[in-house]
């Protein structure tokens, strides 16, 4: 009750008065505002230092600035890219879209692999089995320790010594293993595939809701109702409905195997698939520690209870101790997936075309090196803000819910 | 069955010592490579591999390899028993003729004593580094007096060593420098940044560090060697053009202090309230407050993840083989395109990655041993 407070001053909140500036170099406050004033004006000061030896620089080499090179035609010849590419017909600016999505091609599938390379071993690092445990901490150990750039390179030069085309490795005639990559069957995409992965989309959503309702019922009920058989009508029937539909076209495209390369279907260069081998295999000894201490983070009492249970390993594992995990895991788990990301960059040096690798091409034809450099942080800062973003959404959903 | 006959006097007397179920090497395998199914299945299958990959290895790397060859008159024809062998062993006269070329780039080669001298200095100022003992002012003058010498030995030009330019400088001790004096010139910085991105009263300054911070972390740091190298002479006034390696250097000082300045307020946030209010009560300036109170128990808690840091950059300095750079790396690259031994390029792979191990592994280690001793102190 407020009768109880005798004093009215112990009721108004408690702060330090405010008395105005003093203008003398005793005040604090004072001391603050003139020392950021100064900082400011220092930094104004190189900036403007800087940006006009650029402008003098650029002008003495005769270079415009400005984004108006991305719509001239570029004669970079460009390995392999998602979008239409011609050298000497497409623009600098098509190019650089190819090497973003080069980029974000090997970020995205590098993240998934490394995540589940990673979660295996750091599992397998606390498997009771001696042996398993030690070849794990042996492979976190070894791969930590040596340079990304020395391993890519590395693999890079093991799969340029595959064999030539003619003698290429080969599993029956549909995957063929060469110094240029693999050579894959590939399917001829026509209406009715479309159609089926639009169903299949429509599937997930619909299960996803399926399995929400399942759900709430459990926690109402009790009792789970059973949902595989609308769940895999939905996943498999689906789209199998869509694609007979269309007609079901099923024509698959072979490799055809010549003296100096092979010709047809889907092809992972070799320059990918050196660039994702290092990226993965050396982002999982990190996420395979990050895994292990977080499942360590969880109280071992977690672990005797849910044996008390009656919950073997594996389940223990699934459904007791890796959702606590998750919250040590998850950050310190964004941060590698950046660094993977900003990894994907060392493509340059083994010749992949990622965004770095183009822009830098460019600014050497172009002379254009600052609309060049601010083109690749541009790309990075939007890439990491986007994953910072939904890892930090992830965290949040996923964060113990405290009352 | 006989088992209840079992509990009895005997069961007393088999007390001395276990039963060989539960003790010894029987017992040992069982609980730890046997103990299930699933676990003798995982055990047979790993042994298996594991004995064929390092009979493979070992075959490679000693009982089919080549360690010496005799010089022939064609100097193109040196390799040729190496040739012979396609793959099925080692090469390693190669390394045996490539190694000071690798350790010490195109340094002349009968100066290559100065590199070797530098190399050691620094393994040195690591190791008295290391050692707690030495954790004092003392060891900044140290540190100051090192690097004084190794830039000596390096350059030359005083005390009668001949002079040796930059540009023939190469190998491990570009590696060492760019990574020991990026370190040294990167720590203050990161200290002031993350004393900056702390202060609650400056809000200008705050924003600068957190835009710096965050602008270097977003990016990779090839970016920042590209701009090192291209952009930088941009910057600068006509004339004034520092070398390649001072650029690349100077961009490696700049992404390091980030990094280290986000360790650095991860220490400094970890650090007590009780202990800035009790400084502040004491009555003392800012910068006694940081220099005596807060950053002696900051940096204290951070120095595992600082080591952890160190390696990072130690393992990046590689990456100045993509602007050119002869650094240990580059120089390794260089000497497999040498047409003599052109074709041996895993031979000078596994040498690399060898001594980027042994530097990464001790420091590593270190700073495992060091988590350790800290934890004990913390749990007393």
């Amino acid at each position: 009750m407020s009768g109880s407070i005798a004093d009215p001053r112990l009721a108004a909140p408690r702060q330090a008065p405010r008395r105005p500036i003093r203008l003398s170099w005793s005040d604090g406050r004072l001391r603050n505002i003139v020392w950021q004033i100064l900082v400011l004006a220092g930094f104004a000061v190189v900036l403007w230092y800087l940006v006009g030896n650029t402008r003098m620089n650029l002008a003495a080499r005769h270079i415009a600035t400005g984004f108006g090179f991305l719509d001239s035609t570029s004669g970079m010849p460009i390995g392999e890219s998602l979008v239409p590419y011609t050298p000497g017909q497409s623009t600098y600016g098509r190019a650089l879209l190819a090497g973003i999505l080069n980029t974000l091609k090997v970020a995205v599938i590098g993240v998934v692999l490394a995540t589940v390379l990673g979660t295996l071993i750091g599992i397998a690092r606390l498997s009771p089995n001696w042996l398993l445990s030690r070849m794990s901490a042996i492979y976190v150990e070894f791969l930590r320790d040596i340079p990304l750039l020395l391993q890519l390179l590395f693999w890079y030069v093991l799969l340029q010594g595959l064999p030539a085309p003619k003698n290429a490795l080969h599993l029956g005639s549909a995957v063929f293993l060469y110094n240029g990559g693999i050579q894959l069957v590939q399917l001829v995409w026509e209406p009715a595939h479309t159609a089926a992965l639009a169903a299949l989309a429509v599937g997930i959503a619909g299960s996803v809701l399926v399995a929400r309702r399942a759900r709430r019922q459990q926690d109402q009920t009790g009792i789970r109702p059973r949902t595989w058989p609308v769940t895999l009508g939905l996943l498999a029937g689906l789209p199998l409905v869509a694609w007979l539909a269309f007609g079901a076209p099923l024509a698959l495209q072979y490799p055809v195997q010549g003296r100096f390369n092979l010709q047809g279907g889907g092809i992972i260069t070799t320059q990918y698939l050196a660039l994702l081998t290092g990226l993965v295999i050396y982002t999982a000894s990190y996420i395979a520690e990050i895994v292990r201490s977080g499942i360590q983070a969880v109280p071992h009492g977690q672990w005797e209870a849910a044996q008390a249970l009656g919950l073997h390993r594996a389940k223990t594992l699934r459904l007791v101790v890796l959702p606590q995990a998750l919250r040590v895991i998850v950050p310190p788990m964004t941060s590698q997936y950046l660094n993977l990301t900003k990894n994907s960059s060392l493509a340059v040096a083994i010749g992949y075309q990622d965004v770095v690798s183009v822009a830098s091409t460019t600014l050497n034809q172009t002379g254009q090196a600052i609309e060049g450099i601010a083109i690749i942080m541009a790309v990075y800062l939007s890439i990491s803000l986007s994953i910072s973003l939904f890892m930090n959404w992830y965290n949040a959903r996923i964060a113990l819910v405290e009352r | 069955m006989s088992a209840s006959a079992a509990h009895g006097p005997a069961a007393t007397a088999a007390r001395e010592r276990p039963p060989a179920a539960f003790a010894g090497p029987v017992a040992w395998l069982r609980r730890n490579l046997f103990n299930s199914w699933w676990s003798s299945a995982v055990t047979i299958l790993l042994g298996y591999l594991l004995v064929r990959f390092a009979a493979g290895i070992i075959d490679w790397a000693f009982i089919n390899a080549i360690w010496t060859l005799p010089p022939t008159a064609n100097p193109l024809d040196t390799a040729m028993p190496c040739r012979r062998l396609e793959g099925a062993g080692a090469c390693w006269a190669m390394v045996g003729d490539k190694y000071r070329f690798m350790l010490f780039g195109r340094f002349p080669y009968d100066m290559q004593w100065r590199p070797a001298v530098c190399v050691l200095l620094f393994i040195g100022l690591y190791g008295v580094s290391a050692n707690r003992r030495f954790w004092r002012k003392e060891l900044l003058w140290i540190w100051a007096a090192t690097l004084a010498v190794i830039a000596v030995l390096m350059w030359g030009g005083v005390l009668g060593m001949a002079y040796v330019p930059q540009d023939q400088w190469g190998g491990l001790p570009i590696t060492l420098i760019l990574a020991t004096f990026g370190l040294a010139f990167a720590f203050p910085l990161a200290l002031v940044v993350a004393l900056g991105r702390r202060s609650a009263e400056m809000p200008v300054v705050r924003m600068l560090c957190i835009g710096y911070v965050e602008l270097i972390r977003g990016v990779p740091l090839i970016s920042l060697l590209f701009m090192a190298s291209v952009m930088f002479p941009l910057f600068m006034p006509e004339g004034l053009n520092p070398d390649k390696l001072l650029r690349a250097q100077i961009a490696i000082i700049l992404f390091a202090a980030a990094y280290l300045a986000e360790v650095v307020r991860a220490g400094l946030q970890a650090l007590p309230k009780g202990q800035y209010e009790a400084a502040d009560a004491l009555g003392l300036s800012y910068w006694q407050k940081t220099r005596t109170i807060v950053l002696p128990q900051a940096l204290r808690m951070v120095i595992p993840p600082l080591v952890n840091t160190f390696i990072g950059f130690f393992k990046d300095t590689s990456l100045v083989l993509i602007i050119g750079i002869f650094d240990l790396l580059t120089a390794g690259k260089v000497a497999m395109a040498d047409p003599v031994w052109s074709g041996f390029s895993t031979e000078i792979y596994v040498v690399l990655a060898l001594i980027y191990f042994v530097f990464c592994y001790a420091m590593s280690s270190y700073s495992r041993g060091l988590e350790k001793q800290f934890g004990q102190s913390k749990n007393r």
